[in-house]
């Protein structure tokens, strides 16, 4: 009887992940190196063609846009979100909780809502342009929506969260009393930060930083929605070998590189996070 | 830092997180049809939501999708979750491997391996292969969240059922479910969240037969803003304010 409901149990999720995960996995990596065919899925003919494309001039550009852009949103949200998380675990437990809620509210609906809303807000005739022109700061409507800034700004919008709570997590657990001693040892309060609080937050910075990278670079909708036409992410690259070019092999190498981008991301943050905080920080 | 300068500082942060959804709230009881400029309150987007059957077919099978969704991966992943608690067997490690990238790994790449998997063994796209895939997305979050807390469990426990003749089957709905309830219900929480907003994956494998919302207001959205949309998200904006409250005052409840 014990034997028949464990096997059942194993069974069921062993062949579902291994079916829909796994499987279709590799049948992605062994699509990536097969022969593009207008007419059908892909032909049955080894080739490295999908990947030697990837380094063509243009999808280069792509790729160092698309890094370019998710540097930049996770070095963002690093400055804006580290304060946030320390003022944050310093506060009463109480208030704690509260602030967390807050935090989080927005992000319970749809990632599509909150792009949208961000469109509205930056769009030629927005509320940010009324308001500068208004204000006389400016005198024609500035061009935001549509640019590389408004996906910027989307992205960080989005990702805000994935970069707090992670170092939040570390620093709330982070005893106080080291200060303390730092302090009774006569460093400034200059020194306490960069030499005591930084570097044993640092799993929680990591953390927070592989959240935000990772996704920056895959989030098409949010370029397809703030940043006009333009294919500017990786994402974007995917999306349209997929569903405009129709070249499923080139589309499913890059997906190959992006796994294997994610798969270094993550090597990092293995050898440079200390043992305890691993699963915890990144789930 | 002083307290003034730690409280603004938060302050700011939130106002940048909800100017966004403050403004679409109020544009949305906003008289005019693309400007910004404020003519007027009316509620004719709100009826105009009300009124399109065809997005409320969507919003009903968003739901639909969900609610099984949510079903077979709570199915799933409680008894992965305990079978990764209780037993040891072989392959063990790769499973949990396997649970760990899936949670972990771009959506986008998920989306696509799918989409490669279903047309390759002529899945139509609709309902079933949406079905597969937010079951497959939504199982890693439930086994993380019930493993957690079955970590918690004293598992004398089981020898104590064990030795009253209990089945193992007897074990796991008398014993084992009451325990993990409270875990089992944030599982079932978090992945009806997941799967009702999911887009990227969604997008992927969804077909024209079957139509969800996300997908639905992505599309409007690329068309423009306008004040139909702009009611519909308001609407699902309170909604989750409705959610998040009631399952907030359950858990405060729990707690006392």
């Amino acid at each position: 009887m014990k034997h028949k409901f464990q096997y059942f149990s194993i069974g069921l999720i062993s062949s579902w992940l291994g079916i829909f995960g796994l499987a279709s996995f590799l049948i992605m990596v062994v699509m990536s190196f097969l022969e593009h065919d207008p007419d059908h899925i892909a032909l049955w003919h080894f080739t490295l063609e999908n990947y030697k494309d990837l380094f063509n001039p243009i999808f280069l550009q792509i790729f160092l846009k698309s890094f370019y852009i998710s540097f930049l949103v996770t070095a963002t949200c690093l400055i804006l979100g580290y304060p946030f998380a320390y003022i944050m675990s310093r506060l009463p437990e109480k208030l704690q909780s509260f602030n967390l809620l807050l935090l989080l509210l927005p992000f319970w609906t749809s990632s599509v809502v909150r792009s949208y809303a961000m469109m509205s807000l930056l769009k030629a005739k927005g509320l940010i342009n009324m308001i500068l022109l208004s204000m006389g700061i400016i005198h024609t409507p500035l061009q935001i929506l549509f640019t590389n800034v408004a996906v910027a700004i989307g992205l960080i919008y989005n990702l805000l969260p994935f970069m707090i709570l992670p170092i939040y997590a570390n620093l709330e657990r982070f005893d106080i009393s080291l200060i303390e001693a730092a302090k009774d040892l006569g460093a400034k309060y200059h020194t306490i930060f960069c030499k005591v609080i930084i570097p044993l937050s640092m799993p929680g910075i990591l953390g927070g930083c592989t959240l935000v990278f990772l996704p920056a670079m895959t989030l098409f909708y949010i370029s397809d929605l703030l940043g006009g036409a333009k294919a500017l992410l990786l994402g974007n690259l995917i999306e349209d070998q997929f569903l405009m070019a129709n070249n499923w092999p080139r589309g499913a190498a890059t997906s190959v590189l992006l796994t294997l981008i994610m798969g270094i991301g993550l090597l990092i943050y293995w050898f440079k996070s200390n043992k305890g905080t691993r699963y915890e920080s990144v789930l | 830092m002083n307290r003034s300068f730690k409280f603004s500082y938060l302050i700011v942060i939130y106002l940048f997180l909800y100017i966004p959804i403050g403004t679409l709230i109020l544009y949305s009881f906003n008289n005019a049809t693309f400007s910004m400029l404020w003519r007027g309150f009316t509620l004719d987007w709100y009826k105009q939501v009300l009124q399109d059957g065809n997005l409320w077919i969507a919003v009903w099978h968003s739901f639909y999708l969900a609610l099984t969704a949510t079903i077979s991966a709570l199915l799933i992943g409680t008894l992965a979750a305990i079978s990764l608690y209780r037993y040891q067997f072989r392959g063990k490690n790769i499973l949990q491997g396997l649970l760990f990238i899936l949670i972990i790994s771009p959506d986008i790449v998920l989306g696509i391996a799918l989409l490669i998997l279903f047309s390759l063994n002529g899945l139509a796209l609709g309902y079933w292969s949406l079905y597969i895939a937010h079951v497959t997305f939504c199982i890693p979050f439930v086994v993380v969240i019930v493993y957690g807390r079955a970590k918690g469990i004293d598992p004398n426990i089981f020898a104590a059922a064990s030795d009253l003749g209990a089945s193992e089957l007897q074990i796991f709905t008398r014993v084992v479910v009451p325990i993990l309830l409270p875990a089992i219900l944030s599982g079932a929480l978090l992945s009806f969240a997941l799967s009702f907003d999911d887009i990227v994956i969604s997008y992927f494998v969804a077909g024209p037969g079957f139509e969800i919302l996300p997908i639905k207001i992505f599309a409007l959205a690329r068309l423009g803003v306008n004040g139909k949309l702009n009611a519909l998200c308001s609407l699902l904006f309170a909604l989750t304010l409705v959610l998040v409250c009631v399952s907030q005052w359950i858990v405060q409840r729990r707690k006392l």
